[in-house]
């Protein structure tokens, strides 16, 4: 459903010669998968979910969403199908946590049109799928970061969209809440078919969640393909310089990834 | 903790933002007709409204009508416009910049405005248009080349700098312009410092409909461009990126968000000088009452900005009577120890 080709991106001016941050990217998301997105810092992981939100326009290359390229897409209607969850949210302004979860509902209203009895349904489901239904009338500055988290990924489920990017939606919170947002994650996936790009650092979140994994370094795509097949020492190594064991965890039913040594 | 944003802010969310727009927009708007009709009967001469909207009297007779409409009405609704202005400015900037200690000032236009003042005063300029004097012209003028200046600035920065380099910028620009100020106030002579002196101080000493027909215009087009804004700076003040990935078109919201303020602004402080504190206490006493809400922010600032000025102005010409106070004074003293409450009461 998601199709990119070819994507390259670089932040020099354009005609300037520049390092490409994006380099001949190529992506095919099929409905209702999870994708991993691994890669060191500086890899390019966040420029791509950008440039596949359509909130960066690539340099070269194009992104189909069920066959539409998304450049000939209006905002709201590409808003409509992908939504976005950042790695962390803060507002400015001391919103309820219904205010900002009803604010996924912006691109299906019209300019001057309020939020109606549907769009508070919308919303309040979106609350009870992510376990914070009772946070409803709380400040969203008052909540911890895994509730803060939870309700962002309320609001994106209340954008109704078909696919949701998230950008390391675990790597601010402690371990007991980066379990939570992976069991949520897992869950919208089972039950609401829910398909997803996450990019991340933890190796173990993605073994644990995603079907297929992207392996990106220097902007390039290295390897992809299942996570059975793809998330092994070999290209652990070839990603990070770090030796790793890689061994299916019986309790944990996924494979796991222990960091030995970074060799010298 | 539930301190008393949570008490106040969290009773209504469960209503929906239609019934919490006519209950804000209901509330606030009986506050300001109420200031409107009441602040006029106050003053030297005591009126009575009831005498002024006798329709059995004459107007020609009606010496009550003619001291409400002719002598204090013009001076009172100089006072809404001005409050609401800087208070619905003050709004927009801080959703804009992201912070919420941001004023009408912050980005210079007010500076631009009162060097544009000063120097009609100290060069002694003395022309009209439309009925409107040097001054107001001027200040006018000089607000709007402050704005083409931030506007280049921030149309000049490069796509994914933040809200941070326009405010760095404007702060730089307001310091710069306070430095020319000074330059331009060293050259007048006393009667002239004396005039800058006290046109700096903020003053509503509007005399007749003119000045206020002449700053309208304006601002009519600041509110055309704040009536789309609402809804767009909530999910702006929420992150530029996340608005962006929801439809919400980030660069022209920024664009016609600072444009609209600025022209506010800049008409605001050409007619009463650079009020202070108005723009940034009301904003946040608003947000106390109805929440965060733009779309409840925007007008309850407008209408109770309006109010709060009002008062402001009355006890500015009542309280050393026959003398009065220059409003700017009374604005300070008043919005000084609020913002403080506002900055520490959590604490």
């Amino acid at each position: 459903m998601l199709k990119a080709t070819d994507l390259s991106f670089s932040f020099a001016r354009r005609g300037a010669s520049g390092p490409r941050v994006i380099d001949g990217v190529s992506l095919d998301v099929e409905r209702g998968t999870v994708v991993g997105l691994l890669g060191p810092n500086g890899s390019g992981k966040t420029t791509l979910l950008r440039i596949l939100a359509g909130v960066l326009p690539p340099r070269s290359g194009r992104v189909l969403i069920d066959g539409h390229p998304i450049e000939q897409l209006t905002r709201r209607e590409l808003a409509r199908r992908i939504a976005v969850v950042p790695q962390e949210t803060h507002s400015t302004f001391d919103f309820s946590v219904i205010d900002m979860v009803l604010m996924g509902r912006y691109p299906h209203l019209g300019p001057f049109e309020l939020e109606g009895a549907a769009d508070q349904e919308i919303a309040r489901d979106s609350l009870a799928a992510t376990g914070t239904a009772a946070l409803e009338t709380r400040r969203f500055g008052t909540l911890s970061g895994g509730e803060k988290q939870r309700v962002v990924i309320a609001g994106a489920l209340a954008q109704a969209s078909d696919i949701l990017l998230l950008d390391e939606p675990t790597t601010a919170l402690d371990l007991g809440y980066q379990l939570e947002i992976t069991a949520l994650l897992r869950r919208l996936n089972t039950e609401r078919g829910a398909t997803m790009i996450v990019s991340t650092h933890d190796l173990n979140l993605a073994a644990a969640l995603c079907e297929r994994i992207v392996l990106l370094r220097q902007g390039r795509v290295i390897a992809h393909g299942t996570t059975k097949e793809t998330l092994t020492a070999e290209t652990i190594r070839a990603l990070y310089d770090v030796d790793a064991d890689v061994q299916f965890h019986p309790l944990a039913g996924h494979l796991t990834v222990v960091p030995i040594a970074r060799p010298r | 903790m539930p301190g008393r944003a949570d008490a106040l802010g969290a009773v209504h969310p469960r209503a929906s933002i239609r019934q919490r727009l006519v209950w804000t927009l209901a509330g606030f708007g009986m506050l300001a007709v109420a200031a409107c009709l009441l602040a006029p009967l106050v003053g030297s001469t005591r009126i009575h409204l009831g005498t002024v909207f006798d329709r059995s009297i004459p107007y020609a007779d009606n010496i009550d009508a003619q001291i409400f409409f002719v002598a204090r009405l013009p001076r009172v609704l100089g006072a809404a416009l001005v409050g609401s202005a800087l208070a619905m400015s003050g709004v927009v900037f801080q959703a804009l910049l992201r912070n919420p200690l941001a004023s009408p000032d912050t980005l210079g236009v007010s500076a631009g405005a009162s060097l544009g003042a000063m120097m009609a005063i100290t060069f002694n300029l003395d022309f009209s248009l439309l009925g409107v004097s040097a001054v107001p012209l001027a200040s006018f003028a000089g607000s709007i080349g402050a704005l083409t200046i931030v506007y280049g600035l921030s149309t000049a920065r490069r796509r994914g700098t933040s809200a941070m380099v326009l405010l760095l910028g404007g702060v730089t620009l307001q310091a710069l312009l306070s430095a020319v100020i000074a330059f331009v106030q060293y050259l007048a002579d006393f009667t002239q410092t004396f005039r800058n002196v006290r046109w700096l101080m903020g003053s509503l000493d509007v005399a007749s409909y003119a000045p206020l027909a002449a700053a309208l215009a304006p601002m009519a087009i600041g509110w055309a461009g704040f009536a789309t804004l609402p809804r767009v700076l909530d999910l702006v003040s929420v992150g530029s990126e996340s608005a962006a990935a929801r439809g919400v078109n980030v660069e022209r919201t920024e664009r016609i968000a600072l444009v609209s303020a600025s022209l506010t602004t800049g008409a605001a402080v050409s007619l009463a000088g650079p009020v202070s504190f108005v723009g940034i206490i009301v904003p946040h006493l608003v947000r106390l009452i109805v929440g965060a809400d733009h779309r409840l922010v925007l007008p309850a600032s407008a209408l109770f900005g309006g109010a709060f000025l009002i008062g402001c102005d009355l006890v500015a010409r009542t309280i050393i009577a026959p003398l009065e106070l220059p409003v700017g004074i009374v604005t300070a003293i008043i919005g000084g120890p609020v913002f403080l409450w506002l900055l520490f009461r959590t604490a």
